[in-house]
């Protein structure tokens, strides 16, 4: 999945390092925050589905009484008591309130059954027979849709977390195999930019050294032989003033200088000249 | 004496009714339809009955709601087939017995109008047993008032009105008070109507029975009242029918009776009833109550066939024929949702 070539398009500088190893050093603790996240929501998860396990099996067992007392009281008062029922509810006794849970950021909604105890209608239903029944039908099954109503709670939750766990998951896999080997690879190829360049600054500052050298070598040379002319056309001119008049030793002399001055000039200019160069 | 005429204008429907009584189900096939796996087998049990093939217009699944129409409307049938057959003093005893329905049906329309039902929805759910022709017509009615001058003063249901109209408005808790009040009417009425024009056995079974029904009710509105503060001692007493082993002596106490336990101590004054609460106490609950009462109405049914030539067989078959339908529903209910353990709390007499 991440091979050498994976990387990000980025200038090699050191600035762009520096941006890199940030990004690799928050990508590894966002990493380590989601892996906890997760491993927090799945151990939520496990319990809400063994929960949900529990309950259903709670539900098959209570809807059946609750279905056979209906049975009890179409025996005892006839056929049209749950016509009769139906009309005469005004109000609900059994409210269902929706409340929001936090479990490591994920908001699960939870119902939770609330019974109005003063708010009992159909009282007086089968007073003249199945009464009875009636109230214990209503008792079941009460007891039927408080079961029903925490199995909704829990599936709200296990859809939600379900759905949460795969992102999450999703996002620890993209952290872990992508982003941080694909960040390392970057960081790994700035740094071999970078020694790149250090050698090759390196090599060139040799070579630049290397040159300066044979150069200043060369100068020194020239002065050298320069000099012992000078030295040797000094002890001619001496022999010559000898002979001739003063004044033009001096002239000799003097011009000798100058070129002496002109040559180590163009030795200079040279020098630059290389500089450009590189 | 009383014999002697008997066979000129009821004979015929006695023997039809004794007919009918005959193919009641015994034990015996109640412990064979307890046998059966799904409905399906109860299907075909009941077909070997004298239910015959009622089920053969009837295509898809089967429900215990679908089998108890079916077995409803052959009730139905055979009731309208009697009906259709009888004079005199027989059509009167039926209507009377119609108007029992009739009240639960008009309580029906009542609440299917108060909260702006479909009328045909609930008409469909009305018992044919208590159907009038100007039934559909109460769906018009808004108040009690309106309602009886409009529609009820034309029904036979008229004089039970008599001590309703002074109720204000409908709201369901009227309606439930309504609904026993008409009970208490009807129930006094009827027992006025036995004792004017039965005479012999058929009053003394009829008066049986009636007095078993009148205290049912009684009990069973102390029990279901208890714990409820809307009723007062005076309204509870107002539903009581006037009539029945407990009144006039215990019906003052029974209103006051605050707990089960005053209750019982009341019940257990009269004899016949001393064994309500012995056998309804323990584990099966409060349907134990419930079910003593129709065993003992059964157990009178039955009784009610040992005596010739008496119209009262009329009432105990319609009554043991309704249990029997409820005793099947409770059975394929049973079996329905697997709950095989409790099959047995059917009652069977015959």
């Amino acid at each position: 999945m991440s091979g050498a070539g994976n990387r990000e398009q980025v200038f090699p500088t050191r600035m762009t390092l520096g941006l890199m190893k940030g990004k690799l050093k928050g990508a590894q603790q966002g990493h380590s925050l989601l892996k906890r996240k997760s491993e927090a929501l799945t151990k939520r998860f496990r319990d809400i589905t063994q929960r949900i396990d529990e309950a259903k099996r709670k539900m098959g067992r209570v809807m059946q009484t609750a279905a056979f007392s209906l049975a009890e009281v179409s025996y005892a008062t006839g056929e049209n008591i749950s016509y009769q029922v139906q009309e005469s509810v005004q109000r609900a006794r059994f409210q269902v309130k929706a409340k929001q849970e936090n479990v490591s950021g994920v908001y699960l909604p939870t119902f939770e059954s609330y019974i109005n105890e003063d708010i009992n209608d159909f009282k007086l239903t089968g007073l003249g027979r199945g009464g009875q029944q009636v109230q214990r039908a209503k008792l079941v099954y009460t007891k039927a849709v408080e079961t029903l109503v925490e199995l909704a709670s829990l599936q709200t939750a296990f859809i939600i977390l379900d759905e949460v766990i795969k992102v999450t998951n999703r996002r620890v896999n993209a952290i872990e195999h992508v982003i941080i080997p694909r960040t390392e690879n970057t960081i790994s190829y700035i740094n071999s930019e970078l020694d790149e360049l250090d050698r090759e600054e390196f090599y060139r500052l040799k070579k630049v050294q290397e040159k300066k050298q044979e150069a200043a070598a060369a100068a020194e040379a020239e002065e050298k032989a320069a000099q012992e002319a000078a030295i040797a056309a000094g002890a001619e001119l001496s022999k010559i003033t000898r002979v001739t008049s003063n004044e033009e030793i001096t002239n000799d002399a003097q011009e000798v200088e100058k070129l002496a001055l002109a040559n180590g000039d163009d030795d200079l200019l040279k020098e630059n000249e290389d500089d450009v160069i590189f | 004496m009383e014999g002697l005429y008997f066979n000129i204008n009821n004979g015929y429907l006695e023997g039809v009714v004794r007919g009918y009584k005959s193919g009641l189900l015994t034990t015996n096939q109640y412990v064979n339809l307890t046998q059966c796996d799904n409905l399906e087998d109860l299907k075909l049990q009941l077909s070997s009955t004298d239910y015959g093939n009622f089920m053969a217009n009837y295509s898809g699944p089967l429900s215990t709601s679908v089998l108890q129409d079916n077995l409803s409307k052959k009730l139905f049938q055979q009731f309208q087939y009697v009906k259709s057959q009888s004079s005199g003093k027989l059509t009167k005893f039926m209507n009377y017995i119609n108007y029992g329905y009739m009240i639960d049906n008009v309580i029906l329309m009542i609440t299917g109008t108060l909260h702006e039902r479909d009328k045909s929805e609930i008409l469909r759910k009305c018992n044919p047993l208590g159907w009038f022709d100007t039934l559909p017509t109460l769906s018009i009615a808004t108040d009690i008032e309106s309602l009886y001058s409009t529609v009820l003063i034309d029904t036979p249901l008229a004089p039970f009105f008599k001590n309703c109209v002074s109720a204000d408005d409908l709201d369901d808790l009227n309606i439930e008070i309504i609904r026993n009040k008409l009970y208490k009417n009807y129930l006094e009425s009827f027992v006025e109507f036995v004792t004017s024009e039965f005479d012999g056995p058929d009053q003394e079974i009829m008066i049986r029975l009636l007095t078993l029904e009148a205290d049912k009710r009684v009990i069973n509105i102390t029990l279901n009242s208890l714990n409820n503060s809307d009723l007062s001692s005076e309204d509870k007493l107002s539903l009581f029918p006037s009539y029945g082993k407990l009144y006039p002596t215990y019906h003052l106490q029974l209103s006051q009776a605050e707990d089960i336990e005053q209750l019982k101590s009341i019940v257990e004054y009269i004899g016949d009833y001393k064994d309500i609460f012995n056998e309804s106490g323990d584990a099966s609950g409060l349907r134990g109550l419930g079910d003593w009462f129709y065993l003992l109405e059964m157990q009178f049914c039955r009784n009610a066939f040992t005596q010739q030539f008496t119209l009262s067989t009329v009432y105990a078959w319609l009554k043991s024929k309704e249990q029997e339908i409820r005793n099947i529903t409770w059975i394929a209910e049973c079996i329905a949702q697997n709950q095989k353990n409790r099959i047995d709390s059917y009652i069977s007499v015959y």
